[in-house]
């Protein structure tokens, strides 16, 4: 049967084989979300990863517990781009449901692999086609009738690897990491992959032209998602208080952080250094947050989009009674609930000024999986510096996709506690004013509840306050803070991670971005460069408020593109209020929002047609 | 039935009663929440608390600014409305060494607080907190809130027609281990309840009915001073012992039920009604609706749970506050970060 369906496909290979296309493809795997597949597309990725490629996998799943349609996208870049591709060169359609319009989206001379059964050959005949009895391979290798759903999954993996010539003992190794110590169920997994290969080596025409070869990219970088990193950077940081409300997509940002505290933060004696709360809602969660913070703990909460909706008002009072926290926000697309499962960076404009009154706050915006380890980490320290509450804005790509990555640094500084006096200063001061700058960096001092210093209390509050924290409503006492206020948000421009100047070569028109826009835009540079010879000057923006590097950028330019992922231009709405008028009319949009992540050939066709190239 | 010798000039922490007050209230003449916080200044004091070891936490309202107007050296967080209880969650997790003290109002719990109140009473946070009850909105001018019982009337006339909720009877079942009731105008059972609360380890939540003199003190309204003072019925006469005053000694043992709290002091419940068990929550329950039906409010102490573990007992912590770990138990080592490094190739 097999060879029956190859004859078109041998004819087309001839040609395309000519070419070969080595380690720059993207395999498409089409599955039911719930079957399982996600063992079988790790031990794929990290194959590829093993062979020294560089790689990436996105998950596009849906807001659903089982049975709706899933993608998981490999992409192997031997230029190690690792953004999104519009288009997928090899399917492997699993999936009944969405087969038809799967194999419709291939382009020419791209492979399918499917279960014979769905005779996808019927609707293309320039694609390669490899249909393969899945059901039948998977039950010699699986008696246990019950198992062989999962099982079956670990068959294309072997199918795949044959026909794209992975290294069989690569993949060994990754099953077994991906079952560690269970040999009963590595045996019945890597026996799968086995099954597969065999079959395709014994069955299978080669007729594409899509190959994995050896290179050594990968050597001493690991996968890891974001929200793992971000988890990591926290407990790197030392946080000792973590509240939180489930919420896709930044629930596995918890449970990373929770897994490493209860690994690494238990005593000798079996106590914990850390709480992990679950709270009522998102709303006790900042709130515990907070409360944490004002009595001396490293603390954070994380969520999405209607959580951070929900934390509006004690983002206010954090902001107004100075107090420390740590908001991380896993974008995802809105308005509303939006599409929970799907990516956008449209949470920037309303958090910058969460909260009602003359609100705003710091940002910190990571553009890959190491900075989400870094930035994390300083999300601590910022907060207790400048006592503010500190937001970290990733989004759904990069906090739950796997990321190829440097290893992360053990950070250099000792953890940076902020200003707070103790009972001994206080015997040296006689009192003081929790919201004095006496310092001139408009940061006062704080204490802790539980000093024993008759002094050291002060009435911490949303209402108005005057520097000693007492109850105001004079309007020059409201004005004293409020100035000040605005004075250390300025102040933060210094402190906060500068901007990356991503390439220089001079040129008048330059762009801007932020977050995972990153990926694509470089990508995309590159592209625009090889296409037109345009070269182009990249600035990539790591927090708000704006380093005066970014005014600089934007001076030192005739226009300027803002690349970003939302439909209402946030990142260049902010740059608008910060620059002088002269400056912002100098900016221009490219966006993209329809909750996939963004890809570079997007951005090189709307970048081309403004600029008339 | 007073159980303490007349006040010394210094407790037995050498403090002056003087150390416990807090600024001037601005609360109107008369209100009931002052005469709340006067009672929270005696039982701190004779209790010997040291102000800086105690948290003092509220919402938004006219009861949650009184924490300015006691203990002006304990730390204090008026936060916002409704959400005492979480940022009262975060704060005492960051220092469980500390003892804290909330008050909330009837609106701030009851009604936009529901939400964080119920859990904070599932999670028995360890922690004192206080509704001061006056079944209206004092701050925006008198509405009712969701504790006013139905058929009471405003100022205005209006009547209330929703049943009320009763926030002791919620407290219980919903895993408070001390539970109460009194009345601002009652000194002596609500200083010895406050006593008693300061020994408990757990969430001690007492519903202090306290009359609105502006809005809410009137013919028709069922908080006012009148009113509880012809509807006011004490299940129990309380008596509380602390550890280090001396043992007051009972005439008449069959009539009183001793309680043990954490400190080792105890609790002494007189009972005025026969067989009242506070260990029994089903009881306490079926006592305060039967009550309620015949239109008395009931006073003192309902149930007690001295045995359960407290939220912080559940986490298990260090027992130097986590706000106060250092970097070296915080920051796991360089060896560590490797290893993971290692892990993820």
């Amino acid at each position: 049967m097999a060879t029956g369906d190859l004859v078109l496909g041998q004819e087309q290979g001839q040609s395309s084989a000519q070419q070969r296309v080595v380690n720059d493809f993207s395999i498409n795997v089409a599955t039911v979300n719930g079957s399982g597949s996600q063992s079988a597309n790790s031990v794929l990725l990290k194959s590829i990863f093993g062979m020294g490629v560089p790689v990436s996998g996105k998950n596009l799943f849906p807001s659903n517990i089982a049975g709706l349609p899933t993608w998981y996208t490999i992409r192997a870049s031997k230029d190690g781009y690792v953004a999104r591709k519009r288009v997928s060169e090899v399917l492997v359609a699993m999936n009944p449901e969405t087969a038809k319009s799967d194999i419709l989206a291939l382009p020419a001379g791209a492979v399918a692999i499917y279960d014979e059964s769905l005779n996808l050959k019927q609707y293309r005949d320039d694609v390669v086609c490899y249909p393969v009895p899945f059901d039948k391979i998977t039950a010699a290798v699986c008696p246990e009738a019950k198992l062989r759903k999962l099982v079956r999954n670990m068959v294309y993996v072997g199918v795949v690897a044959q026909l794209l010539s992975l290294d069989l003992t690569v993949i060994e190794q990754s099953v077994k990491k991906q079952f560690a110590k269970k040999q009963k169920v590595f045996d019945l997994n890597y026996g799968a992959v086995k099954a597969g290969f065999d079959f395709a080596q014994e069955k299978l025409v080669k007729q594409d032209p899509y190959a994995i070869e050896h290179m050594n990219q990968t050597a001493g970088k690991i996968i890891i998602d974001g929200n793992a990193a971000c988890g990591m950077g926290a407990v790197f940081a030392g946080v000792t208080v973590v509240a939180w409300y489930p919420i896709t997509p930044s629930t596995s940002l918890i449970e990373a952080t929770s897994d490493l505290l209860k690994k690494f933060r238990v005593t000798p004696e079996g106590k914990a250094t850390f709480a992990v709360i679950q709270a009522e809602d998102e709303l006790a969660a900042v709130g515990m947050v907070l409360g944490a913070g004002w009595a001396g703990a490293r603390s954070m909460t994380s969520t999405s989009g209607p959580g951070i909706s929900l934390m509006a008002e004690f983002a206010g009072l954090g902001y107004f009674a100075e107090i420390p926290g740590v908001i991380f926000d896993v974008q995802r697309t809105g308005p509303s609930t939006g599409m929970p499962t799907r990516t956008s960076q449209a949470d920037l404009l309303s958090t910058a000024f969460l909260s009602h009154g003359d609100t705003k706050h710091i940002i910190l915006l990571p553009g890959s999986v190491k900075e989400c380890f870094e930035l994390s980490h300083d999300a601590f320290d910022l907060a207790e510096r400048i006592q503010t509450p500190i937001f970290v804005l990733t989004d759904l790509d990069l906090g739950m996709n796997n990321w190829m990555s440097e290893q992360f640094d053990y950070p250099e500084t000792p953890l940076d506690r902020g200003k707070i006096l103790t009972a001994e200063d206080l015997n040296k001061l006689g009192s003081f004013a929790r919201y004095k700058d006496v310092d001139g960096d408009a940061i006062g001092w704080r204490t802790l509840p539980g000093t024993r210093h008759n002094k050291a209390a002060y009435f911490t509050r949303g209402s108005g306050h005057n520097e000693s924290a007492g109850y105001t409503e004079k309007p020059e006492e409201y004005l004293a803070v409020m100035d000040r206020l605005s004075r250390k948000f300025e102040n933060a421009r210094k402190l906060v991670p500068a901007p990356i100047l991503e390439r220089n070569v001079g040129s008048k028109v330059g762009v801007i971005a932020f977050g995972t826009t990153d990926f694509a835009l470089k990508e995309s540079l590159d592209e625009i460069k090889k296409r037109y010879n345009v070269d182009v000057d990249y600035l990539r923006i790591r927090a708000y408020p704006f380093a005066h590097e970014i005014h600089d950028f934007v001076a030192s330019h005739e226009r300027v593109y803002i690349v970003e992922q939302n439909r209402d231009a946030q990142l260049l709405s902010l740059l608008k209020l910060d620059l002088p008028a002269e400056q912002a009319v100098k900016l221009r949009s490219i966006l993209h929002y329809n909750g996939l992540p963004i890809d570079a050939l997007s951005i090189t066709e709307e970048f081309a047609t403004r600029e008339g190239l | 039935m007073a159980t303490s010798t007349p006040a010394p000039k210094v407790n037995h922490i050498g403090l002056p009663v003087l150390e416990y007050r807090g600024g001037k209230s601005t609360l109107c003449a008369g209100c009931g929440h002052n005469a709340i916080s006067e009672r929270i200044i005696d039982a701190m004091y004779e209790m010997g608390v040291e102000p800086e070891r105690v948290m003092k936490m509220s919402g938004i309202g006219c009861s949650s600014k009184s924490p300015a107007y006691f203990m002006s050296r304990s730390h204090s967080f008026n936060s916002v409305h409704g959400r005492m209880p979480s940022v009262s969650t975060g704060a005492i997790l960051a220092n469980h060494t500390m003892t804290m003290l909330g008050v909330s109002g009837d609106g701030d719990t009851a009604s936009i607080g529901m939400g964080q109140f119920v859990h904070l009473l599932r999670r028995n946070l360890p922690m004192i907190y206080i509704i001061e009850d006056n079944g209206v909105y004092g701050l925006t001018k008198g509405q009712f809130s969701a504790t006013a019982d139905i058929g009471s009337k405003l100022k205005t006339g209006i009547v209330n027609d929703l049943p009320a909720i009763d926030t002791c009877s919620l407290a219980i079942q919903l895993g408070a281990t001390f539970v109460g009731r009194s009345f601002s105008g009652d000194k002596k059972q609500l200083l010895a309840m406050l006593k008693a609360a300061i020994a408990h380890k757990g969430t001690v939540m007492l519903d202090v009915i306290s009359p609105c003199v502006t809005f809410n003190d009137h013919e028709g309204s069922t908080k006012s001073y009148k009113f509880m003072q012809e509807h006011d019925e004490p299940i129990n006469e309380l008596g509380f012992v602390a550890s280090f005053e001396d043992i007051h000694v009972d005439y008449d043992p069959g009539t009183t039920y001793d309680v043990e709290m954490h400190d080792g002091s105890s609790l002494r419940l007189r009972k005025l009604r026969e067989d009242y068990d506070p260990t029994d929550k089903i009881k306490a329950v079926q006592l305060l609706m039967d009550s309620h039906a015949k239109g008395e409010v009931l006073t003192g102490v309902f149930y007690i749970d001295t045995q359960k573990s407290s939220f912080t007992d559940l986490l298990n912590l260090v027992d130097e506050p986590l706000g106060q770990q250092p970097e070296s138990v915080t920051r796991p080592s360089k060896a560590v970060l490797d290893q993971l490094m290692t892990s993820l190739q």
